[in-house]
């Protein structure tokens, strides 16, 4: 099983990178993008097959780790 | 005499130019490897240097806090212990949690290498007790991760218990906008006043000749 784990900065955290993009896709005469967010995404190849008991260690890695809660929002998908 | 703790991680460039300047200031000191799990007897003050712990993989200090080290760095400040983070120390101690907010990429994305003049905010703490409130220092500053964030609610409680410690300014000691930190803080303290944290080197301003000798000061508190 893979967990997907996309980490972006929280809603109302000021987003520099994803500003600097936005400015560049401006400048490149690109229309019609109100906002731009960065973030990142990590790939984990788990060895689990139980969905649920995969979800809680995951999320404990994205809380003790992988994001950083005081500023950043996460998700995680399994597929 | 004093004796002084710097801890060293993979990345970890400011480890000797921090035992330089506190051995000019008289003290011994020690330094500590990451995978050590506690913190030598007798030390008076433990210095998480600057530099690229882990070369900021993931964020800057995220994976630096789980070294052994510190695992003893947080029962040493739980226990009362004074600790200073410089730079990326300042961004491991926010990691961990022995700072309140978080350090995130600077608002023009760029790594800003400069003497940067800063206003002194509260000087009721052993850190800054040497410096004059409100005096302007002249201090070195080299990072691409010193955009400090808190939310309003901690902001609130960080400016009442007097632990904001330093802005950027400029000459006059008006504020100014250098990297976007919220009200453009350059360094905190914790609320019990024994963890220390700031983005600026003292330790790289201890000669008039090379600049400025205001680092002197400023570290000279920690060790009165």
């Amino acid at each position: 099983m893979k967990a997907i784990v996309n980490i972006f900065l929280k809603e109302g955290v000021l987003d520099p990178q994803g500003k600097a993009i936005h400015h560049a896709l401006d400048a490149m005469n690109f229309e019609g993008v109100e906002d731009v967010r960065m973030g990142k995404q990590i790939v984990l190849q788990l060895t689990s097959t139980n969905k649920e008991e995969a979800l809680k260690e995951v999320e404990k890695m994205a809380e003790e780790i992988l994001a950083n809660t005081v500023i950043e929002d996460y998700t995680i998908e399994l597929i | 005499m004093k004796h002084v703790a710097i801890l060293q991680f993979p990345g970890t460039n400011c480890d000797l130019d921090t035992k330089y300047a506190f051995e000019k200031l008289g003290c011994s000191t020690t330094i500590v490897w990451h995978k050590e799990s506690s913190i030598p007897n007798n030390i008076d003050l433990v210095v998480v240097p600057g530099g690229f712990s882990y070369g900021d993989y993931l964020r800057s200090g995220a994976i630096a806090q789980f070294s052994p080290i510190m695992k003893a760095v947080v029962e040493y400040a739980n226990a009362g212990g004074k600790v200073l983070g410089i730079c990326n120390g300042f961004q491991i101690l926010t990691e961990i949690g022995l700072l309140p907010g978080a350090l995130k990429r600077n608002i023009g994305l760029h790594f800003i290498s400069k003497f940067q003049t800063l206003k002194v905010i509260n000087n009721s703490n052993t850190f800054l007790q040497k410096c004059n409130k409100d005096e302007v220092l002249n201090v070195p500053i080299a990072h691409a991760d010193g955009n400090y964030y808190i939310d309003e609610l901690a902001f609130k409680e960080l400016e009442e218990n007097e632990q904001i410690l330093l802005r950027y300014s400029n000459e006059k000691g008006d504020p100014i906008v250098v990297n976007g930190s919220v009200t453009s803080i350059a360094g905190v303290c914790n609320k019990s006043k024994n963890v220390f944290g700031l983005m600026p080197h003292p330790e790289r301003a201890l000669e008039t000749i090379l600049g400025s000798s205001d680092g002197i000061k400023m570290l000279e508190g920690l060790i009165a």
